[in-house]
């Protein structure tokens, strides 16, 4: 009695749930056809007007209120005190203290950022480097073979799969298991123990745990930089390979002096795009051990200093150091496309 | 991007890479095969070398993922005693998979949580696609004052991570009632990828030989008659693109649902899969056998999304833009 009562209500739930998402959807239908057919009334000059305003309007205005004002917010945010978020937040009415920059200076004063910062450092160097190499690596490799297709989709697969799950997969190949003498049954120390070594608790202690957790965002990320480098090799035209192959160019040096150069500008949007995705990039650590083996980074302490810690000023002082951080990279890369084109 | 999905290609490529997709797609089938001559030569001189470091990088990206597959359909005490590797010598069983979706070990089952993913997907990539789909006509063929200068701001707000949004939009949610429901996390994953989502249509609708709008226009045909029955026709593998990464981009976010719903994942909560995964990453420690069952139940709907479509995906990827 107790499952059938159970079953129901999960059945209520859902039909609840599935009602809410219809409605939701209506309502964006109607607004979308709403704006439309308000356009359509106008003719002539005025209509362009009108039309370029109905047509432009809403996502500058849906923009403006839940992207650009929130930002706005929370760079105010960052030099109040309080202990909750929503102190300063929601409204321009302040019940928080300025502090002016003491939520910076708490940056580098509180225990355990500094680790932070470090980590996040080794994050932002690596992995964009090996992604991009691995990436460059099987492109290059798997050019023109048979089955090239398949063989993509083997290193692009990660991609399609959240940074939870894959944590979680790699979390299984780190296993560890602490009792001496039994099996182990991660697949890394099972080849370790193998091999006559001692088993490693690869995501348990710090500084290590970093690097075994930046081998997962390099294993999701490959995929992206293969497929984007692999449309720029195939885009490098023939003749510039015929005329190097008469010059007698092959192997390393026809990679290292004619297809790298080639696709150089592919391969700054490569590191860069990586370089940002992995800044932002909280899920990993979040879903490995929350940050608190000495593993975190800036995108896990944001979340934990807002919500776990209570310390939104601090929070969105971290939120703005990543903003500052991935701001540069962008820049560069827009000059250095500047430059190409 | 916080989310392991589309890693998006930077805004930088975009304008080339577009051309490039649309070429490549209009050359005949078999010109394509041919692949490259840089590639070829390449590995003309080190080719058995090249083979087996391409066996050893799709092996070593691949049996993680297998690895914890295999686990999902053992026993307990199997999983508990033996490595996967030897899972030959052992049975196999669905159990792993009804125990998740029926609840095991005090946690909630499984089903509410991928009701909850859909729901929460389907509007966030519908409502974007909506609103992107008419800026991006007005910036690619309507003139108007500050037209340029508007569209670069909406593609530069590509750069702001959205961890600088998220704080103040709980409590703006909370302030009009709609804090920790569906319509938060319609909305928030909607603005975030508004910026993208405007610029990829717009390159698109660019690429429309303005010869098909001016014959319309001739023909006394309005813009939002236009926009319908020239455009959107036109640009529908470039809606199918954008969604598919928006999908694939929401179903596999955590930290929107993580603050909208203020870490509530318990029975009954609006949490989606990801969210009752990191959940259980935590509580469930090393109970292998539930673990993986919920891991592949959450990975199999954005894999078969993204092998079905991976030709929009990719295309998508080398049209470019920077996310949130």
């Amino acid at each position: 009695m107790f499952a059938t009562s159970v079953a129901t209500i999960t059945a209520a739930g859902t039909a609840s749930k599935l009602g809410t998402m219809v409605l939701g959807l209506a309502v964006f239908a109607v607004v979308f056809v709403g704006i439309l057919l308000f356009a359509s009334l106008f003719k002539g000059r005025v209509g362009e007007k009108v039309q370029a305003v109905a047509f432009v309007g809403p996502t500058l205005l849906f923009i403006s209120i839940a992207l650009i004002y929130p930002a706005i917010l929370t760079i105010r945010r960052a030099f109040y005190d309080g202990k909750f978020f929503d102190l300063n937040f929601g409204s321009l009415r302040s019940r928080g203290k300025f502090v002016g920059f003491e939520n910076f200076q708490l940056l580098w004063t509180t225990p355990g950022l500094p680790e932070v910062f470090r980590n996040t450092v080794f994050w932002v160097v690596l992995v964009p480097f090996l992604a991009t190499a691995f990436g460059l690596l099987y492109a290059t490799l798997i050019d023109r073979a048979r089955g090239e297709a398949a063989a993509k989709a083997l290193i692009f697969l990660p991609m399609a799969i959240s940074m939870v799950g894959a944590t979680l997969i790699w979390k299984f190949v780190y296993f560890y298991n602490g009792d001496p003498g039994s099996n182990q049954t991660g697949l890394l120390n099972a080849i370790i123990t193998k091999l006559g070594m001692d088993p490693v608790d690869f995501v348990g202690n710090a500084p290590g745990n970093t690097f075994a957790l930046i081998a997962i965002m390099i294993w999701i990320q490959a995929g992206f930089a293969m497929t984007v480098l692999s449309a720029a090799i195939k885009a490098i035209p023939d003749e510039i390979i015929e005329a190097a192959k008469l010059d007698g160019v092959s192997g390393l040096k026809m990679f290292r002096f004619v297809t790298l150069p080639s696709i150089r500008s592919s391969v700054i949007v490569v590191l860069t795009t990586i370089a940002i995705a992995t800044l932002k990039a909280f899920d990993i650590v979040q879903a490995s051990s929350g940050g608190k083996l000495g593993d975190s980074v800036l995108a896990n302490e944001f979340y934990n200093r807002s919500f776990v810690t209570q310390q939104p000023g601090l929070g969105a002082a971290i939120a703005i150091v990543i903003f500052l951080l991935v701001m540069p990279i962008i820049v560069f890369n827009v000059i250095q496309f500047r430059k190409d084109a | 991007m916080s989310t392991a999905t589309p890693p998006p290609v930077s805004a930088a490529v975009a304008g080339v890479a577009v051309g490039e997709a649309a070429r490549e797609d209009a050359l005949p089938r078999k010109k394509r095969r041919r692949g490259s001559a840089a590639g070829n030569a390449a590995k003309s001189v080190t080719s058995p070398w090249a083979s087996v470091i391409a066996i050893v990088m799709a092996l070593a990206w691949t049996t993680p993922t297998f690895g914890l597959l295999v686990t999902s359909f053992r026993n307990q005490a199997d999983i508990q005693e033996t490595g996967w590797w030897q899972a030959l010598s052992t049975p196999f069983t669905l159990s792993n998979y009804s125990a998740v979706l029926s609840g095991a070990e005090g946690q909630p089952p499984l089903t509410d949580f991928i009701v909850n993913s859909f729901v929460i997907a389907i509007p966030a990539v519908m409502l974007p696609l909506f609103l992107a789909s008419l800026a991006a006509y007005a910036f690619a063929w309507i003139d108007f004052p500050f037209r340029n200068l508007l569209f670069v701001a909406v593609f530069a707000l590509q750069i702001v991570p959205l961890q600088i949004a998220l704080l103040p939009l709980v409590t703006m949610y909370q302030n009009i009632g709609i804090g920790g429901t569906y319509w938060s996390l319609w909305l928030s994953h909607s603005a975030f990828a508004l910026p993208l989502a405007v610029f990829l249509l717009h390159n698109f609708m660019k690429e429309i030989p303005a010869s098909l709008l001016e014959a319309a226009r001739v023909d006394g045909a309005g813009h939002v008659r236009i926009f319908f029955q020239v455009l959107l026709p036109l640009i529908t593998p470039a809606l199918a693109s954008f969604g598919i990464f928006q999908f694939l981009w929401v179903w596999n976010d955590l930290l929107v649902a993580i603050t909208m719903l203020g870490g509530n994942a318990g029975n009954g909560s609006n949490a989606p899969l990801t969210m009752v995964l990191n959940n259980i990453s935590g509580t469930l420690g090393n109970r292998w056998y539930l673990l993986s069952a919920a891991a592949f139940i959450s990975i199999a709907v954005p894999v078969v999304v993204f092998l079905s479509l991976q030709r929009y995906f990719v295309r998508g990827l080398l049209a470019g833009g920077t996310k949130g």
